[in-house]
């Protein structure tokens, strides 16, 4: 049985003592993305990839991206939810690559909301 | 869907769903036999007889927000194109297990696509949840389970992109070491 190299893992793991150390607070933002099968068929997973592409190279600690169930809105497909601590969620659509980079830079991290992408202010259905 | 992996995506997001914290994927080629089996055991919460009966229907859903559910439907019907089938069982309480099979060279097959990359975006947007997935070609097998990542790395390490990206070649260079063709 094949297994991941123990020297790896220690690699990896002094990757893990330095991303570990940065955490105080508890998470500050939250990015759903919606998985359904309609999100998936339309590209969720290169917004999954980009969103934590842009985690990684950010360096935050305080943003935790998770992933959701359909949010009903098909047609509109790839979305995403936003969620900055102590502001109203914010639902973008039509999410690609390119855009959720954007959003992820000048939203998540920067706090402010990317009005010609969003659809709506609110919580999951 | 335009590879297998989307197609293990969307399945594995059911499981989720229905409230699942372990999730098993076992993948098995066997290029003699010209034959590649898929199966994903989930310790959701599972569906009575007459949920299982209705499951593959496109057209059946537990959602009330549309009413169509295409997932098991989509794979269902590929798997008979690409000359397989699928089995589906289930029990409330227990979880359930999908498992369908289809034939490795069949020219209308999808590839497997970025299977690692998936599995590991799903890993990193879970913490919740443990996963373990096997991976065989022939005789020779490879498998990562999270639990025991977690117990070398730490409890929050697979919540860190950095070391997710770090897993990614680490498992692609397994598959490839298995000689996985998929």
């Amino acid at each position: 049985m094949a297994k991941l190299k123990i020297s790896d893992l220690a690699k990896i793991r002094d990757r893990v003592h330095e991303q570990i150390n940065l955490r105080e607070d508890g998470a500050q933002v939250k990015i759903t993305v919606h998985m359904g099968t309609c999100g998936i068929a339309s590209g969720a997973r290169d917004v999954l990839n980009a969103a934590m592409d842009e985690l990684d190279k950010s360096g935050r600690t305080d943003i935790i991206i998770t992933t959701s169930g359909c949010a009903g809105l098909c047609s509109q497909e790839p979305m995403i939810t936003v969620e900055r601590l102590n502001e109203e969620p914010i639902k973008y659509v039509f999410v690609d690559n390119a855009k959720m980079r954007q959003i992820f830079n000048r939203h998540a991290v920067e706090g402010e909301v990317q009005t010609q992408w969003a659809l709506a202010k609110g919580s999951e259905q | 869907m335009e590879d297998l992996s989307l197609h293990l995506l969307d399945l594995v997001e059911n499981s989720l769903n229905a409230g699942a914290n372990l999730v098993e994927i076992d993948i098995d080629e066997q290029p003699l036999a010209d034959r590649m089996t898929v199966t994903i055991n989930d310790n959701g919460k599972g569906m009575d007889a007459q949920t299982l009966a209705r499951a593959s229907d496109p057209f059946f859903t537990t959602r009330t927000t549309r009413r169509i559910g295409l997932g098991l439907s989509l794979i269902k019907a590929n798997a008979e194109a690409w000359g397989g089938g699928m089995e589906l069982s289930s029990a409330p309480g227990v979880g359930t297990r999908l498992h369908f099979w289809f034939q490795l060279g069949h020219i209308d097959r999808q590839p497997l696509g970025d299977w690692p990359g998936t599995l590991l975006g799903l890993i990193m947007s879970r913490p919740g949840v443990e996963f373990v997935y096997r991976h065989r070609v022939g005789e020779n097998d490879f498998e990562m389970d999270t639990r025991e990542l977690r117990r070398e790395l730490g409890p929050e390490a697979l919540q860190s992109p950095a070391v997710v990206n770090l897993l990614r070649p680490q498992v692609r260079g397994a598959l490839d070491e298995l000689g996985s063709t998929a």
